[in-house]
């Protein structure tokens, strides 16, 4: 009696998780939305590419570049590639590991400057 | 309590030892990411070659940083003059609008895909293509250009040698990604058109492209701003 209701039980269990799986049906969301975030994904370029030929410098130029660019990639992501989506699992096995790649570009930029330092003394000496 | 509509469950093998347990102990019923497997391996994969990527644009910026010598301006380097008129950077966005349009039409041809529209599928997949062969042909127009103007990864006339180095090995890299792109869209394009996905009752696979194709587009999202813009 007692293995039968622990049958039953793995068989419930089944149920459930075949019904989380949303696997035939897949990612399907109404056309607008991709239209939507193409349209704004033109305006971003435009708008980035605009920067430039205004020769826009300093601060402004900085920020403006990276804003777009983070726009662009977030919802590149986020809708194209479907991750908005995606169950949290997934998203951190994805997302997270590349933060640990700013680590990186801050200790590169730290040994740049420090290179270049190194070489004008070098050069002044 | 009748358990005549129950059915018999399997015997609790015992755990196998071996290359056999390894296999099993990873698929033995842990599933942890609820999605298609192809679709968690290609994330995984393009987590990886975000790594790859990241470490190209992380050593342009240490050389860019550390380098004594002016940087050529990459908006007078491609520049392009277009019936008399000097355009700064102009080839650059032109490319950049192709990428974003070839994503559009990939996120229209998923979206058609599970909607069964074999046709549309398979037609808005070789319109992407398409786009992403005008993007290397553009690619390997300015690669001519820098390559006649006497740009070299040692060497260029206008500034720090680092430039040709960087500039060819992260937009090669790309371009890499983007013709094998256009090859593997080609391919599952192919197989939509001949009803593979109807048969097989899953149009995944439509998906798991589409998000290689994404990728690409979302990498040069990095590279128009780190390496044309700055």
């Amino acid at each position: 009696m007692a293995t039968t209701v622990g049958h039953m039980e793995t068989a419930t269990g089944h149920t459930q998780a075949t019904a989380a799986h949303p696997k035939a049906e897949g990612q399907q969301h109404p056309i607008a939305i991709y239209l939507w975030i193409w349209a704004l994904l033109f305006v971003f370029s435009t708008f980035s590419y605009l920067i430039d030929y205004f020769h826009l410098h300093g601060l402004l130029r900085w920020s403006l570049i990276i804003t777009f660019m983070l726009l662009k990639a977030g919802f590149i992501v986020a809708i194209f590639m479907h991750m908005a989506w995606e169950r949290l699992a997934l998203k951190f096995a994805i997302l997270v590991p590349p933060l640990v790649l700013l680590i990186l570009i801050l200790l590169m930029a730290i040994e740049g400057d420090y290179t270049f330092l190194t070489r004008l003394t070098a050069f002044l000496r | 309590m009748s358990e005549s509509n129950v059915t018999p469950a399997e015997e609790p093998a015992a755990a196998p030892s071996g290359l056999t347990g390894v296999v099993s102990d990873w698929s033995g019923d842990k599933e942890a990411f609820h999605v298609p497997w192809g679709k968690a391996m290609m994330w995984i994969f393009l987590l990886s070659d975000t790594f790859i990527f990241t470490c190209f644009l992380t050593s342009y910026m240490n050389v860019r940083i550390s380098t004594t010598v002016p940087w050529p301006n990459p908006s007078e380097v491609f520049a392009l003059n277009i019936g008399g008129q000097h355009i700064p950077l102009i080839l650059i966005a032109i490319m950049t609008m192709v990428l974003i349009t070839s994503s559009g039409t990939m996120a229209m041809a998923v979206n058609y895909g599970y909607r069964r529209h074999r046709a549309y599928t398979a037609a808005l997949m070789l319109i992407t293509a398409g786009f992403g062969a005008t993007f290397v042909g553009m690619q390997a127009f300015e690669w001519t250009k820098l390559i006649t103007e006497g740009v070299r990864p040692w060497a260029n006339p206008w500034g720090a040698p680092q430039f040709g180095s960087c500039f060819f090995m992260i937009t090669g890299f790309h371009g890499l990604h983007v013709s094998a792109g256009v090859i593997y869209l080609s391919v599952v394009a192919r197989r939509v058109w001949r009803g593979f996905y109807d048969q097989k009752g899953s149009y995944e696979t439509v998906e798991i492209t589409g998000l290689y194709w994404h990728f690409v587009d979302l990498v040069w999202v990095f590279i128009f701003a780190f390496f044309y813009l700055w």
